[in-house]
């Protein structure tokens, strides 16, 4: 058995789990590459003599006895210039590359390098030879597309003087930038690129606290339940209750610097969906397509299970590495759940002792760890940037009990529960409005009554109390019908259809209604509520409310949020004033009789 | 270290797995024959690969196996079909891909590995070319695109069947010139289930056009794990290579979820959910995900997997990981087929995620989205009042709320209510669909522009 050289072999395979001896030539989640192809894994376990890896590969074929190597490196991916509008799978290889060297199909083995390393950038420095390095610093700037200046940044780890730093010019990924002398005489030669292991988190100066909303465009979310910058947030919802679709309207209209879209074991064609859109959709601010701001990591659920257990970290770490340099980068995962279910089978396969439904114990530390990565911080480079998490969850049987959605609201501070009874009824999106929850309420509203509108938080109040009084009496229709209720609970639940038709209800698929902004969902709200409170004075009067929602003003209301983009006040105050004028000819028809 | 290795003797037997030690040179999932002292091979696929221990799964089972006379042979391949179109098209396949027709084992083709690769998210085509079926309440309101998987959630005593035939014979894709073919797989269906599906092709002339891979309800269990594996592939076969339009039926996929968890339970799996092992979602995908389009390749594969829901029950584990799998779902109701409704869809849980992109102008027509939406949000609010109805009684409710019911009735009898050889054209459903919503006094009409009301809501 005992060989000089050593060299460790698999010695069981099942599945995506391999084991490999001898155990002393591995370290913890080392890299490794098994056999003549090359298969990469990850070292998950290590037990006296025995090694456990988990691969991200397909192990067909693989026999006991093929050679194991060690790469001495912890699972990392490449950060530099060349991430942005690109497509990579779980393990950071980029898909198109792939697609061009191998065919339609994913075929397994290595591919060569995450970064294309023959793509020249133009690389201007902004810190001279001499200077005293720290950490995380800032040594020049590389124009990445059109929207993106990419900061490249010293890595986390190395510090010192600055021995020699390349003029301006035109460099390749591999070409030496910088050169750095540590204090024990260490000398760190620099490139555009440096690689950073994915499970350890990248290192800032302080954590800030989020105060500033993250404008989705949503208006549900928006006014309701607001997400802040460097927040985090769950979407549960089961099956067809329309998670995907509100993860892509995030993905395309949060205003974020950059976004992060992770397809975690999903469907192929939405991940195709996603890029026929994003090249075709405009950013409401900047006017460019809004691919030019997405990293899209697609692991779909027939690609290997373990690269479904890494992409989650793969794309942090890629969001963390933007936010150092400064940017606003909203993480989309979506599903959190199909992440977690990659964990529980790797554990099955390892037969560890099972917790809640068959997900190993340190279910809930691992998804803790990962939503504490969000977060608005000053970089080490001294940036102001955020991380926003935003993770959809696939609860078996939409059932909201179950451990990962259980978890996960314990760990985020945004929750749009999804509603299987609204979206049966295509009323999308389908949040739940008296299950949802903002914990960053009281955050962003100095936000917005400072910048959209003074009357924000009242506005807001009375929208609630309206549909919380609507759900009380909903209850008593169900029994007896609309009919039954005196005038004034009738206006509530008048009103609070208003509400759900002409303002929660929002289509994605509607060029105009798809993004609301803030001015928006401000001056729709405050016409809506402004004709609810017409129907006090109409109910006051005696007259019967069907007189009133039958005014010609409530077509008016139905068409603004298709209609009107809000960049302009003025359709929405003639509806507000067209709606006095009605109202007002009522109650005076009634008083002349 | 290539080539066949033969061992005697089998050191345990569980179910359907068999354990034999000291193998060397064999590689994780690769085909083993296994060969009693009858003479009369079973094939099986290794499951897990030790220094010095295989276990492996025999897809014939092991009823009949003796531990020390078994002779067990190492194939050192995966397990492989060839495939042809002049080979396979027409013909009729036991579960395994052995020819049931008394016709010759297909030898002349490609060999390929049953279990496929991944298809390059990037190398996709996004699926939107609509697929008429005359079926008001999916072309109507569930839009199939080709490429699409979209399964039929049944019960058992459902008319599953006779929907999906009908669904077979008039779906719009087979009526074109271009190439195409239905690929049936059945796993663990009555006798009597596959020949009713081989009468429909049968009657409807494309015959010639299919491929039927059997394995029946009393064909082995464990033989079911390979079967719908070796129908995609001979369908990637005829869309990626051959260009043709494939539409891939497979039938039932509970059969299939039940023979996983009978192999899972035999290894001594953790199981996670009613048993099924925690791999069940991605053994899922493997299957499902092997449908769609490619940039550049004219073919395409169509996906309608039939399951039977264990009570009725939309939450249990397969229908529940199927849907959030398939690009939405058909879903059959008791309640309506009890009163003599065919097809008996349940429009409320069923869903097409597909169908924004494959409708609309140039492809069906502008309003169908808005129309779509109008008679879901209608019959949503029909359900509640008919629920209110059953309490306080029809006199009782309000004028609007008995336009309601009337709109609940004229879409289950005219708009859900068909034939099994009624095909009706896009334009007669949406015209239909008008009909219905007119019903109804506009104010209720939300969901609907004022223009498309009235362009087409005043006939």
């Amino acid at each position: 058995m005992e060989s000089t050289a050593q060299q460790p072999s698999v010695t069981m395979i099942s599945g995506p789990v391999v084991q490999a001896r001898p155990a002393h030539k591995f370290s913890m989640n080392e890299m490794v590459e098994i056999g003549d192809e090359r298969l990469v894994g990850e070292v998950i376990d290590l037990d006296e003599d025995l090694a456990t890896i988990q691969v991200y590969e397909d192990t067909t074929g693989l026999r006991p006895g093929a050679d194991v190597y060690a790469k001495e490196l912890p699972l990392y991916v490449e950060l530099g210039p060349g991430l942005m509008c690109e497509i990579f799978d779980g393990v950071q290889r980029p898909l198109e590359v792939l697609r061009g060297k191998r065919g339609d199909f994913i075929h397994r083995g290595k591919t060569g390098t995450a970064l294309p390393r023959d793509r020249v950038w133009q690389f201007t420095p902004s810190v001279r030879p001499g200077a005293t390095i720290s950490p995380g610093e800032i040594l020049g700037e590389v124009p990445e597309s059109q929207l993106i200046t990419h900061r490249i940044p010293v890595p986390p780890d190395v510090q010192g003087t600055l021995e020699h730093i390349v003029p301006k010019g035109d460099y390749i990924l591999d070409d030496v930038i910088a050169v750095i002398r540590s204090s024990s005489d260490k000398i760190h030669e620099l490139k555009l690129f440096h690689r950073w292991p994915v499970r350890k988190i990248r290192p800032y100066r302080e954590r800030l606290v989020p105060s500033e909303p993250l404008i989705t465009g949503q208006r549900v979310i928006d006014t309701f339940f607001p997400l802040a910058r460097g927040g985090t947030a769950g979407i549960p919802g089961g099956f067809g209750t329309g998670k995907t679709v509100a993860q892509h309207q995030l993905s395309k209209w949060a205003d974020a610097d950059i976004i992060v879209y992770i397809g975690c074991g999903e469907r192929g064609n939405e991940m195709t969906g996603v890029l026929v859109d994003l090249p075709k959709l405009l950013d409401p601010r900047t006017r460019r397509p809004l691919i030019e701001r997405t990293i899209l990591i697609a692991n779909t659920s027939d690609m290997p299970v373990a690269a479904r257990e890494a992409s989650i970290y793969t794309g942090i770490t890629i969001a963390e590495y933007y936010r150092d340099m400064g940017y606003d980068v909203a993480l989309m995962a979506d599903s959190t759940s199909r992440w977690a279910e990659a964990l529980r089978e790797i554990s099955g396969r390892l037969e560890e002792m099972p917790a809640e439904e068959g997900f190993p114990a340190y279910l809930a530390s691992r998804l803790a760890a990962f939503y504490e990565r969000a977060g608005q911080v000053v970089s080490l480079a001294g940036k102001r940037g955020s991380v926003t998490l935003i993770g959809a969850v696939s609860p078996p049987g939409g059932d909201f009990s179950e451990p990962v959605t259980m978890h996960t609201k314990r760990f985020v501070q945004c929750f749009w529960a999804l509603d299987k009874e609204l979206a049966s009824a295509r009323y999308f999106p389908a949040i739940n409005y008296l299950q949802s929850y903002s914990a960053y309420i009281s955050a962003v509203e100095p936000w917005w009554t400072e910048k959209v509108g003074s009357t924000w938080k009242i506005l807001r109040e009375k929208t609630i109390n309206i549909l919380q009084e609507d759900s009380r009496l909903q209850n008593i229709v169900k029994l007896l019908g609309e009919e039954a209720l005196p005038d004034d609970q009738k206006r509530i639940v008048e009103g609070a259809r208003l509400l759900k038709n002409d303002f929660l209800q929002q289509s994605a698929f509607d060029p105009v209604d798809t993004y609301a902004g803030p001015e928006k969902q401000f001056l729709l709200l405050d016409v809506i509520l402004h004709f609810i409170e017409r129907l006090a004075d109409v109910v006051k009067a005696r007259i019967p409310l069907f007189r009133a929602t039958e005014l010609p003003v409530v077509a008016e209301i139905h068409k603004l949020k298709f209609t009107r983009r809000g960049d302009d006040p003025g359709p929405f105050k003639s509806v507000r004033e067209q709606i006095d004028k009605e109202i007002n000819a009522l109650l005076h028809r009634q008083d002349s009789l | 270290m290539k080539g066949i290795l033969e061992y005697i003797g089998i050191d345990r037997i569980s179910g359907p797995l068999v354990v034999i030690s000291g193998v060397k040179g064999v590689g994780f999932g690769e085909v083993v024959e296994i060969v009693p002292s009858d003479g009369r091979s079973r094939q099986g696929r290794i499951l897990s690969i030790s220094e010095d221990v295989a276990v492996v799964e025999v897809f014939e089972g092991t009823s009949g196996l003796a531990q020390p006379t078994t002779r067990v042979r190492f194939l050192g391949r995966p397990f492989e079909i060839t495939v042809s179109k002049e080979e396979v098209l027409g013909r009729i396949f036991d579960g395994l891909g052995r020819p049931l027709d008394g016709g010759p084992v297909p030898f002349r083709g490609e060999k390929r590995n049953i279990n496929g690769l991944p298809i390059n998210p990037v190398a996709r085509a996004y699926p939107q070319d609509f697929i008429q079926t005359g079926i008001s309440a999916i072309d109507g309101m569930n839009t199939i695109v080709r490429g699409q998987k979209l399964p039929i959630f049944s019960g058992s005593g459902l008319p599953h069947n006779e929907f999906a035939a009908q669904i077979v014979r008039q779906a719009r894709l087979l009526t074109e010139d271009e190439g195409f073919a239905v690929i049936f797989g059945a796993m663990g269906v009555c006798h009597d289930e596959a020949q009713t599906f081989r009468r429909s092709f049968e009657e409807s002339g494309i015959l010639k056009n299919v491929a039927m891979f059997l394995n029946l309800a009393d064909d082995p269990t464990v033989e079911r794990l390979m079967t719908p594996r070796i129908a995609l592939t001979v369908a990637e076969y005829l869309a990626f290579e051959q260009g043709m339009h494939v539409l891939v039926i497979l039938t039932d996929m509970t059969n299939y979820c039940e023979a996983l968890r009978e192999v899972a339970t035999s290894k001594g799996e953790v199981p996670s959910r009613k048993g099924y092992p925690g791999y069940l979602y991605s053994d899922l995908a493997s299957i499902y995900e092997r449908a769609g389009h490619i940039i550049d390749r004219p073919g395409s594969i169509t996906q309608i997997a039939i399951l039977t829901m264990p009570d009725d029950d939309i939450t249990h584990p397969i229908p529940d990981l199927t849907g959030y799998i398939t690009e939405g779902q058909i879903v059959l109701d008791r309640s309506l087929a009890q009163r003599d409704i065919y097809p008996p869809i349940n429009v409320l849980p069923s869903l097409s995620r597909l169908m924004s992109d494959g409708i609309g102008e140039g492809r069906t027509r502008k309003d169908h989205a808005n129309l779509s939406s109008q008679i879901y949000a209608a019959y949503a609010r029909a359900r509640q009042v008919q629920r209110l109805a059953s309490i306080i009684g029809e006199e009782d409710l309000s004028a609007t709320d008995k336009l309601y019911l009337a709109f609940a009735r004229e879409f289950h009898e005219r708009f859900l209510q068909q034939g099994t050889d009624e095909n009706r054209t896009i334009i007669q459903t949406l015209e239909l669909g008008w009909e219905l919503v007119t019903l109804l006094p506009e104010q209720e009409l939300t969901r609907l522009k004022p223009e498309e009301i009235d362009q087409y809501g005043k006939i």
